[in-house]
C-alpha cells in the first residue's frame, strides 16, 4: 500500500482504487491507484521510464482513448465527479483539461490562430474578444514580448523554447481547471527549461497542474507535491520537500539517491 | 441544438462521408476482382497451357506462345533492367553521394521517367529499333520493357542500400576490403531481401505492361522463340482478343488476365512477405 | 588487381547511372526528329486543327489532346474525393487491422495492370452507363469513369502515405483541445500534409493522362471533338496505340510521334511539378 500525505488544498481531482489496462496488455499497467490532487498546485509525477507516470497523466484527460481497446477500471473524480463514464463528454472533458506535450506542438497555422484555435472550436467568433483573449494568453505565458508584433507569422518559424510557450498560451486561452505537462522540456534547451518552470510557478495560480518529468531537480524545484512510481504501482506521494528529504518508503529513498532508475 | 451537438453533428457526417467513398471505391474494386476472377476461370484449362493461339471456333487453342512470349519478353527485360538498374543504384548511393550533383539529377530523372507513359517508350523503341530493323521484333520489346525497368530498380536499390548502416561499410573498409569487395560482400548481403523486394515489384510492373509492347514485340500466332522476330505476349494478346468479336476468344482473354493478375499479385504479396520478413528480424 | 575492379566497378556502375539520363534526352531527340516534318508542315496549329484526315495527308491533334484532357478532367474529378475519402479512413478511423486488410486490398490493386481496367471498363461497365446514358457507352465519360477507379488505389495509397507523416504528438495536441476526429483532420492534418496531398494528385494525375490501355477499349475510337461526353472520342495514348501500326505515309507516321511528343512534354510537366513543387518539401519537413 502506498503511503500518501495529506493534501490541505482542495481535491480537484481524486483518483480511486484506479486501474488502467492497454490493448493487448494481459496485466493492468497502473494499479489500484489512489491519490489526491490539489487544487491551485503543482503536483508532480516522478520514476524510472516505464513506470506508468505518462500513463495516468493521459488518463486525466482520456487521451488513451484516441487508441482501440485501452481499458480503465476504478474511478478518476474530477470536481466530485467521475470523468471514466461511457457517456463522457470527451470534448468538454478536454477543453476542463488541458495538455502539453514532449515536445513542442504548433498547429501549422499562425501565432494568432495557434492561441485561438480552442476558442474558436467554443464557437467564440467576435474579433475583438479573440485579440483580447490571445493577447491575455500571450502574456500569461510570457511570450507577449517576444510575439506580439508578429501574430500572423507562422508559428513553426518560433524557437523551441518559444513554441513550447505557444502551446501553452494555445492551452490556458481555454481557462481549463486542470493542465497537464508531460515532460515539458525534455527536448528544449536549459535556458527555454527554465523559462517554462518559471511559467509553471506562476500559472498555479490561475490553474491546477500535474506535470510529469524524468528530472528530479525539476520536480524539486517546482512542484508542491511529488508522487513516485514503479511498475505501475504509486509507492509514494508526499509534500515535495519531506519526499526529497525523508522519503517514507525504502523504494523512493533508493530511487531519489540514484540507486536505480 | 448547442454549437457543441453542431460540431460533434459535422463529424459524424464527415465520418459518414468517408466511409461511403470508401465503401464506393472498395466495392468498385473487388466488383472488377470479382469479374476477373469469375471470367478468367471460365475459359481456364488445361488447354490453355498446352495448345497455341488459334483461329476462333477452334477446341485446339490455347495461349501457350503468348505464355512463352511473355516469359522471354519478361526474362530478357530483366536481364537487362536488374544488372544495370542495381549498379546505377549502386552508384547512387555508394559513390555518388546524398547529395552529390550527378546522383541528385539521375535519381530525379528516374523519378520522372518512372512515370513516363510506356506507350510513348513504345514509340521511341520503333523509332530507334523497329524502323531501323524494318520489322517488330522480340529484342524490341525487350528493350521497352528494360527501359521501363532500369529507373524503378535503380531507386528502390539506390533507397535500400542507403539504409544499410555506415558503421557497416567503415568496419569493412577498416579491414583492408577494396570498395568493390565492401558493397558487394557487405552491403549488397545488408539490404539482400529491400533488393530483392524491389526487383520483383519491379519485374511484376513491366509485367503487367502492354502499351509499350504493341508496336515493338507485336504479336505473333505461332509458337515463336526468335527474339529477331515478332513474339507473341499475354497482354498484347489480351487486347487483341478482348476487341475481336469472337466469343471464345473474349473468354481466353479474360484467362489471359487472370494468369497475368495472379502473377503480378502473386509477386506483390510475396514482395510483401520479404518485408515483413526483414522487419521481424530486426 | 583489386585497383583494377575498383575502377571498373566503380565506371560500370557510373555509366549505367549515366544511362538514364541518356535515355530521357534520347526520347526528346527521338521524338523531335520522328516529329520534324509534321511539326514543319502543320507547326504550332496541329494543337488547334480539328480535322484528322489521313486518306487527305490532313492531321489536327486537337481531337486526341481534348480527349486525354477531358478524360483526365473527369478521372480526376470522381477520383480526387473518393481516394481522400479512403485515405482518410484508412489513415483517422479504421481500426489498425480493418486499415492493415484494406490498405494492402488498395496496395494490391494498384498494382493490377491497367489493361484489366480497360476490358472491365469494355465488358461490364459500358453497358451499364450505355443504359444510363444512352448512345454507345463508350467516350469520354466511360473513359473517365475507368481511368478513375485505376487511379483511385494508387491516390489513397499515397494520400493515406502523406497523411501518415502527420506526428501522433501533433493530432493528441489539437484532440487535447477538445476538438472532433473532423476538426483535427481539417485544422491540423490536412494543413500539415498538404503539399504532399497536392502532390499525390498530380502525380495520380500525371498517370491518368499517359494511360493507354485502360481507356483504348472504351474511348469508340472516332477521330473528332465528340459533340457530347458520351459520344465516340480519342486521346492521344488511344490514337497512338490505335494507329501506329496503320500509319501508310510519312506525314502520317510523323503526326503520331508530335503526339507523342505533346503527351510527353506534358506528362513531363506534371510530374515535374508534382515532384519538385510539392513533394520536395514533404522531404524536408519534419518536426
Amino acid at each position: 500500500m502506498a503511503t500518501v500525505c495529506e493534501v490541505k488544498e482542495e481535491h480537484i481531482i481524486e483518483v480511486k482504487n484506479f486501474s488502467f489496462t492497454y490493448a493487448g496488455a494481459d496485466k493492468p499497467n497502473l494499479k489500484k491507484i489512489n491519490m489526491p490532487i490539489g487544487k491551485n498546485a503543482v503536483t508532480a509525477l516522478i520514476g524510472p521510464s516505464g513506470c506508468g507516470k505518462t500513463t495516468l497523466l493521459r488518463c486525466f484527460n482520456r487521451m488513451h482513448d484516441l487508441y482501440p481497446g485501452n481499458r480503465y477500471d476504478g474511478e478518476i473524480l474530477l470536481d466530485g465527479k467521475n470523468i471514466l463514464g461511457k457517456k463522457e463528454d470527451l470534448i468538454a472533458l478536454r477543453t476542463r483539461v488541458g495538455m502539453i506535450f514532449q515536445k513542442p506542438t504548433p498547429f501549422p497555422m499562425s501565432i494568432f490562430d495557434n492561441v485561438a484555435y480552442g476558442l474558436r472550436l467554443q464557437g467564440i467568433k467576435s474579433k475583438s474578444e479573440l485579440e483580447g483573449r490571445v493577447e491575455t494568453a500571450l502574456k500569461d505565458s510570457a511570450l507577449w514580448n517576444e510575439v506580439g508584433d508578429r501574430l500572423k507569422n507562422p508559428a513553426s518559424a518560433l524557437s523551441g523554447g518559444q513554441q513550447q510557450r505557444l502551446c501553452i498560451a494555445r492551452a490556458i486561452a481555454v481557462e481549463p481547471e486542470v493542465l497537464l505537462f508531460d515532460e515539458p522540456t525534455s527536448a528544449l534547451d536549459p535556458i527555454s527549461t527554465q523559462s517554462i518552470e518559471e511559467l509553471v510557478l506562476k500559472l498555479k495560480d490561475k490553474v491546477t497542474i500535474a506535470i510529469v518529468t524524468h528530472n528530479m531537480q525539476q520536480a524539486a524545484r517546482i512542484s508542491d507535491y511529488t508522487a513516485f512510481m514503479y511498475m505501475g504501482d504509486l509507492i509514494e506521494m508526499g509534500v515535495t520537500e519531506e519526499l526529497f528529504i525523508t522519503p517514507k518508503e525504502d523504494m523512493t529513498e533508493q530511487y531519489i539517491t540514484g540507486k536505480f532508475g | 441544438m448547442t454549437r457543441q451537438d453542431r460540431r460533434v453533428l459535422t463529424d459524424k457526417i464527415i465520418t459518414a462521408l468517408s466511409f461511403i467513398a470508401s465503401f464506393i471505391g472498395i466495392a468498385a474494386l473487388f466488383w472488377i476482382l470479382g469479374v476477373l476472377f469469375y471470367k478468367g476461370f471460365t475459359a481456364l484449362n488445361l488447354h490453355t497451357f498446352i495448345y497455341d493461339m488459334a483461329p476462333p471456333g477452334r477446341a485446339e487453342s490455347g495461349l501457350r506462345n503468348a505464355l512463352v512470349g511473355q516469359l522471354i519478353l519478361v526474362a530478357g527485360a530483366s536481364l537487362i533492367g536488374v544488372p544495370v538498374g542495381v549498379l546505377a543504384g549502386t552508384y547512387l548511393s555508394e559513390y555518388g553521394g546524398r547529395n552529390g550533383k550527378l546522383a541528385k539529377l539521375v535519381r530525379d530523372i528516374s523519378d520522372i521517367m518512372m512515370s513516363t507513359p510506356s506507350i510513348v517508350i513504345g514509340a521511341f523503341v520503333y523509332a530507334i529499333v523497329v524502323a531501323p530493323m524494318g520489322h517488330f521484333s522480340g529484342w524490341a520489346g525487350i528493350i521497352a520493357l528494360a527501359i521501363m525497368m532500369i529507373p524503378i530498380v535503380l531507386r528502390t536499390t539506390d533507397d535500400m542500400l542507403q539504409l544499410v548502416p555506415g558503421s557497416l561499410r567503415e568496419a569493412a573498409v577498416a579491414l583492408g576490403a577494396p570498395k568493390y569487395k565492401m558493397i558487394i560482400q557487405v552491403v549488397y548481403r545488408g539490404a539482400k531481401s529491400g533488393l530483392v523486394t524491389g526487383i520483383l515489384l519491379s519485374i511484376a510492373r513491366i509485367a503487367g505492361e502492354t502499351a509499350p509492347l504493341l508496336f515493338t514485340s507485336f504479336s505473333n500466332n505461332f509458337f515463336s522463340t526468335d527474339l529477331n522476330k515478332p513474339i507473341a505476349s499475354l497482354t498484347v494478346t489480351m487486347f487483341n482478343y478482348a476487341t475481336s468479336p469472337y466469343e471464345d476468344w473474349i473468354d481466353m482473354g479474360w484467362s489471359a488476365a487472370l494468369i497475368l493478375a495472379l502473377f503480378v499479385l502473386g509477386a506483390n504479396i510475396t514482395a510483401r512477405f520479404l518485408i515483413r520478413k526483414k522487419k521481424g528480424e530486426k | 588487381m583489386d585497383k583494377f575492379l575498383d575502377s571498373l566497378f566503380l565506371n560500370t556502375s557510373r555509366i549505367f547511372a549515366i544511362t538514364v539520363l541518356v535515355v530521357l534526352v534520347a526520347l526528346f531527340i527521338v521524338l523531335f526528329k520522328e516529329a520534324k516534318p509534321a511539326i514543319d508542315a502543320f507547326g504550332l496549329q496541329f494543337l488547334t486543327n480539328t480535322r484528322w484526315a489521313p486518306n487527305m495527308d490532313i492531321f489536327g491533334g486537337y481531337p486526341a489532346i481534348y480527349g486525354s484532357i477531358v478524360s483526365t478532367a473527369i478521372a480526376m474529378l470522381i477520383a480526387t474525393p473518393i481516394a481522400i475519402g479512403i485515405a482518410i479512413f484508412l489513415s483517422e478511423l479504421a481500426s489498425p487491422l480493418v486499415a492493415a486488410i484494406v490498405g494492402m486490398a488498395v496496395e494490391l490493386l494498384a498494382a493490377i495492370p491497367s489493361i484489366i481496367y480497360g476490358m472491365w471498363g469494355l465488358f461490364y461497365l459500358a453497358p451499364i452507363l450505355k443504359d444510363i446514358w444512352g448512345g454507345s457507352g463508350l467516350g469520354l465519360a466511360t473513359a473517365g469513369v475507368v481511368l478513375s477507379i485505376m487511379i483511385i488505389p494508387f491516390m489513397a495509397a499515397i494520400t493515406r502515405d502523406a497523411m501518415k507523416t502527420t506526428p501522433d504528438i501533433l493530432k493528441e495536441s489539437a484532440y487535447g483541445m477538445g476538438a472532433t476526429r473532423w476538426e483535427v483532420l481539417k485544422d491540423v492534418v490536412i494543413p500539415y500534409v498538404k503539399s504532399g496531398i497536392i502532390g499525390s494528385i498530380i502525380l495520380a494525375l500525371g498517370r491518368a493522362i499517359g494511360e493507354t490501355m485502360a481507356v483504348t477499349f472504351v474511348m469508340g475510337n472516332a477521330h473528332k471533338v465528340p459533340h457530347s461526353l458520351f459520344e465516340a472520342a480519342t486521346s492521344i495514348p488511344v490514337t497512338l496505340a490505335n494507329e501506329f501500326t496503320e500509319a501508310d505515309t510519312d506525314l502520317y507516321y510523323s503526326s503520331l510521334f508530335y503526339l507523342a511528343l505533346i503527351l510527353l512534354v506534358i506528362s513531363f510537366t506534371v510530374i515535374a511539378i508534382a515532384k519538385f513543387l510539392f513533394l520536395k518539401r514533404v522531404q524536408e519537413k519534419k518536426i
